[in-house]
């Protein structure tokens, strides 16, 4: 029973990410009708987010070590010490956290570029360019941060408070063997909260209804004297956000490095298969489905029987939803049906 | 009059396939002579060229004729590539156990995975093959270690059976090397056989091209609701298709086996897909020449950027004054040496951005327009004898 909610829980943080990556990439592609292939590459840029913005807080000066006396010790000290003390401290510890707010803006100009001036040119092409086109700018961004960061993962600590792990059992009262990281457990809340918002936005706001009309029927909307090319251009920004904010915070879970986002990608592209193409809470269920299923199939019990299903689970079960459910789990009829 | 009769002649005997054939096997088997002048008159490259050759021929009869866009021919090529090394293994050096071995295997593989990703298209095909794909390649790394050696890849020792060999010759010291019948198939001579099997599979894809089959082909690319109406089962064709072009990946690893024994998983990852749909559509999809003009084009390139260092670069730009040598440097050291992926996809934007058809409808375009200005400048200086007029409109 216990080693059952652990596998849940564990699956959650990566069902979280699933979700998020999925979210976006069906935002694209039911809006825009976008494969996007470098939808994974974006997932890695958040993640670069976080590991630049810690880099940037923590620039830092040589100064004189006062605690060894008997020779000339230099260490160092980041700025942001020497200005502002403790507080200067605090802040670099929760980097990662605080590089959300630098990771918005900056997805939100990145995607934005990428649409204006890369994507939008194939909206009329087939979908085998559109991959094909995506494919070579996952290959191209990937290049452009394994050049500037280098290609070993780069460690980017949680915040010291959330380091440690947390004793769900105890607190729920099931015994003490539940034990689960902090940080993870942080990860599968806020993306549930992104979730939640990105819902909300499309379900409350005038905008988002006029996206959900553009999801059913693009020339209808257009008829209508809708400019949704540029409603378009801000739900591929959103997209990109989405897929930002998710790698910001998974960057202390999984160290990042520069084939982060291809490692992610085919798995999401199976995932949204699996929830069904266009339909977003089919992709987010999907998400958070293969996320447990896989984190079960890595018990051991499991490889014991069926040796190596933890490496081909999704793979599996993808195979199955398609060929039994061709739409996926909760296909929109008439989205990508050729 | 004469010139006229000469051009007609031309066309007649370019549609020849004995023609063709002579042609291309020669233009193949002199590779290294000709390809002298351009530095990749080595025996490592030409290898590749041809093998990479038969890859891409493959993927064409499937992505060129039927326009499924299939993610997943690494993994035929890596199955190819491992039942080689263990024919080498168990059987005997003799390469050609190992090929014909190593195409039934892909071809088994090939028809599980068609069977299944077929009944999807469009893009369910694309990530059901991906999906397949990448199944393969988590396994061999992980469960199936013991058959394909997990991240070392799979090699040749000293102490393998070789139960073919053994009834013939005592175990020499060392290992010994693959063979074709006392030849040895590394070097020039593992050249020459892979372009005689290439040359081989080219004409089995210029019949395929030619005939019925490949017509059927082409027609469920331009419309597969049509075919369905005039009453063709699409499926079988598509499998068909399907399960030859898998057969060439596995030749295409079973001979890269052959060449050198080895074999690692990293064949059959999904980026190893992305390259050979590279070079056919770099090339010219559902041409028979422009996969292998792709390929000549990728491979040549990756050797040539991929060995460039910062002292090369330095030394190509010495020119400059030194700052903006540096710069151009920096700017460089980008898309070389390690930073060949990078060109890789820059090339793929481009090419899928620009030029859809491929180099050899560039190629066309040019020589169109070329034509085109030629004679229009003919006739400008011919005075006004060869005036439009609208009889010709019609037809």
């Amino acid at each position: 029973m216990d080693a059952i909610l652990l596998q849940l829980l564990n699956g959650l943080d990566k069902g979280g990410a699933y979700a998020l990556i999925a979210l976006g990439l069906t935002l694209a592609f039911g809006t825009l009708g976008i494969v996007n292939f470098a939808h994974g590459a974006l997932f890695m840029l958040g993640a670069f987010c976080a590991v630049t913005f810690n880099k940037f807080l923590t620039i830092s000066k040589s100064v004189k070590d006062e605690s060894i006396t008997f020779f000339d010790a230099y260490k160092e000290v980041p700025y942001l010490e020497i200005w502002w003390g403790d507080t200067g401290a605090a802040i670099i510890d929760y980097a990662v956290p605080l590089s959300i707010l630098f990771a918005i803006p900056v997805m939100l100009l990145i995607g934005w570029a990428l649409e204006r001036g890369l994507i939008q040119y194939f909206y009329k092409r087939t979908h085998a360019s559109q991959i094909l086109f995506t494919f070579g700018l996952a290959i191209v961004i990937q290049e452009i941060i394994r050049h500037i960061f280098g290609a070993n993962p780069i460690p980017t600590p949680a915040p010291e408070i959330v380091s440690g792990s947390a004793n769900i059992g105890l607190y729920l009262g099931l015994g003490e063997n539940i034990i689960y990281p902090w940080w993870r457990l942080i990860y599968f809340s806020f993306s549930i909260i992104v979730i939640t918002a990105v819902f909300a936005f499309l379900k409350f706001t005038t905008f988002g209804m006029v996206v959900r009309a553009g999801i059913q029927n693009r020339e209808m909307v257009g008829m209508l004297g809708i400019n949704i090319e540029r409603r378009f251009t801000i739900v591929f920004s959103l997209s990109a956000v989405v897929a930002g904010v998710a790698g910001v915070m998974y960057a202390p879970i999984v160290p990042p490095d520069f084939h982060l986002g291809m490692d992610f990608l085919v798995l999401t592209f199976v995932v949204v298969v699996v929830g069904g193409m266009g339909s977003l809470p089919g992709a987010v269920a999907a998400g958070f489905l293969l996320g447990v299923l896989q984190s079960f199939a890595a018990m051991n019990e499991v490889k014991e029987i069926l040796p190596g299903i933890d490496q081909i689970i999704i793979y599996l079960v993808a195979v199955v939803v398609l060929l039994v459910r061709p739409r996926g789990l909760m296909g929109v009829k008439g989205v990508f049906e050729d | 009059m004469l010139r006229g009769f000469l051009k007609i002649n031309m066309k007649k005997l370019l549609k020849n396939n004995l023609v063709i054939m002579i042609i291309f096997s020669v233009v193949v088997l002199t590779m290294p002579i000709w390809m002298q002048p351009f530095g990749a008159a080595y025996p490592d490259i030409l290898q590749k060229f041809v093998i990479f050759g038969v890859f891409a021929i493959g993927y064409n009869i499937l992505f060129g004729l039927t326009g499924y866009l299939s993610f997943g021919h690494a993994a035929f090529l890596g199955v190819g590539s491992y039942t080689a090394v263990w024919s080498f293994k168990l059987l005997t050096m003799n390469i050609i156990p190992a090929i014909i071995l190593s195409v039934i295997m892909s071809g088994i593989f090939a028809v599980l995975m068609g069977y299944v990703a077929l009944r999807r298209s469009g893009i369910y095909f694309s990530i059901l093959t991906l999906a397949f794909a990448q199944m393969c390649y988590n396994l061999a790394y992980s469960v199936l270690t013991p058959i394909t050696n997990g991240e070392t890849g799979l090699q040749l020792a000293k102490s393998d059976p070789r139960v073919i060999d053994r009834l013939f010759s005592e175990a020499g010291e060392g290992l010994p090397s693959t063979t074709l019948f006392g030849i040895e198939t590394s070097g020039y001579s593992g050249f020459y056989i892979s372009a005689v099997v290439m040359i081989i599979v080219f004409y089995i894809s210029l019949k395929i091209f030619n005939s019925s089959f490949g017509l059927k082909l082409k027609a469920i690319k331009s419309n597969q609701n049509r075919m369905r109406y005039l009453g063709f089962n699409t499926r079988p064709y598509l499998l068909t298709a399907f399960v030859i072009s898998g057969m060439y990946a596995g030749l295409a690893g079973g001979l890269l086996a052959a060449t050198d024994p080895l074999a690692g998983a990293e064949r059959m990852q999904w980026t190893a897909s992305g390259e050979v749909i590279l070079m056919t559509i770099l090339g010219g999809v559902g041409t028979l020449f422009g996969p292998l003009l792709g390929v000549i084009i990728i491979k040549y390139f990756e050797n040539i950027f991929s060995a460039i260092n910062q002292l090369d670069l330095h030394s190509f730009y010495s020119i400059f004054p030194t700052w903006l040598e540096n710069a151009m440097v920096s700017i460089s050291s980008l898309f070389v040496g390690e930073g060949w992926h990078m060109t890789l996809g820059l090339l793929f934007m481009l090419v899928v951005a620009f030029l859809p058809g491929g180099v050899l409808e560039g190629m066309q375009l040019t020589y169109k327009k070329l034509t085109t200005y030629v004679s229009k400048k003919r006739n400008k200086t011919g005075g006004e004898s060869k005036k439009e007029t609208g009889v010709n409109h019609g037809k």
